[in-house]
């Protein structure tokens, strides 16, 4: 069992987490409501959806304190994602011209 | 036959097995989200200019929003149950996870009055590209939550005997079905915008 003073704190991080994650999705609707160009709303959007994803990964899902091998699981996972997301943006920004 | 390595770590990864299942799969379930998420994308970006509608036109934002807080409060009361078997509090692991539990039924009794007004005003997956793939991604969410919730509800209830007999056990198989509560909430932190404010 942990250390209950360790938990404590870490009870404290969880809710400090919870606020930012709040706010953040306010700031989501908000930007929303600007009306941006889509290539700018899409990246604008994404952004803030990585920031909170990577606090419930990093502090909920305690990968800020894990070991090297989910470390690796996780790099090999995160490449492949980003190869299925080039590869047809390359097919798209290279058409076949007639 | 026991299986070895269920709580202690195995000593050439440093982590138990249940961690290391939890993490693949989890991996797995990436590529799955991924592949229809970058789907998404394409068609989104690919879209000449006023071809695709915006989903805050047709879909119901502040219910959407009211989910996310949901679905974000859940993961807090997941990990708040975790922490409670940390500290050997039995009394507030039953509270946090029965929330947990709650907040489900919330996030799906949204998700149902979200589909039914659709459904309602003819709108299907079959009357547009972006309604096809909104239903998709948010249906498989949809299911992934009942199934988190299913496994949540488990240890809730009959599963939670564990902790009488192996509270180190109990802990990590919580442990386990948070990270995969976690992932459905971080899947619905990125399909929120995509779906609902773009």
């Amino acid at each position: 069992m942990g250390n209950h003073t360790d938990i404590d704190r870490q009870v404290r991080t969880y809710i400090i987490i919870f606020v930012t994650l709040m706010a953040l999705t306010f700031v989501t609707v908000a930007i929303s409501r600007l009306h941006l160009p889509v290539h700018l709303a899409v990246a604008l959007a994404l952004t803030v959806a990585s920031i909170k994803g990577g606090l419930v990964a990093g502090y909920f899902m305690h990968l800020i304190s894990e070991r090297k091998l989910i470390y690796w699981v996780l790099w090999f996972t995160v490449s492949c994602f980003i190869a299925v997301l080039l590869l047809p943006l390359w097919s798209h920004f290279d058409p076949i011209h007639n | 036959m026991e299986i070895p390595y269920t709580v202690a770590e195995r000593p050439d990864t440093g982590l138990n097995n249940g961690k290391i299942g939890i993490w693949l799969f989890l991996a797995s379930e990436v590529m799955l989200f991924g592949a229809l998420f970058a789907s998404y994308l394409m068609m989104r970006i690919g879209a000449a200019d006023g071809t695709w509608p915006r989903g805050d036109s047709i879909l119901n934002v502040p219910l959407a929003t009211v989910n996310t807080v949901v679905l974000i409060s859940s993961s807090v009361t997941m990990v708040m149950a975790w922490a409670s078997l940390k500290r050997n509090d039995f009394r507030k692991f039953r509270l946090f996870q029965g929330l947990t539990v709650l907040a489900g039924f919330g996030f799906l009794t949204i998700k149902y009055i979200e589909y039914s007004a659709k459904f309602h005003h003819h709108l299907l997956p079959s009357t547009n590209t972006f309604l096809a793939i909104y239903f998709t991604l948010t249906g498989l969410h949809g299911l992934h939550v009942i199934g988190g919730m299913a496994i949540n509800g488990y240890l809730w209830g009959p599963g939670s005997k564990l902790w009488k007999t192996d509270p180190e056990h109990f802990t990590n198989r919580v442990e386990n079905s948070g990270l995969f509560w976690h992932f459905v909430d971080l899947v619905w932190i990125f399909l929120f915008p995509i779906l609902y404010l773009l």
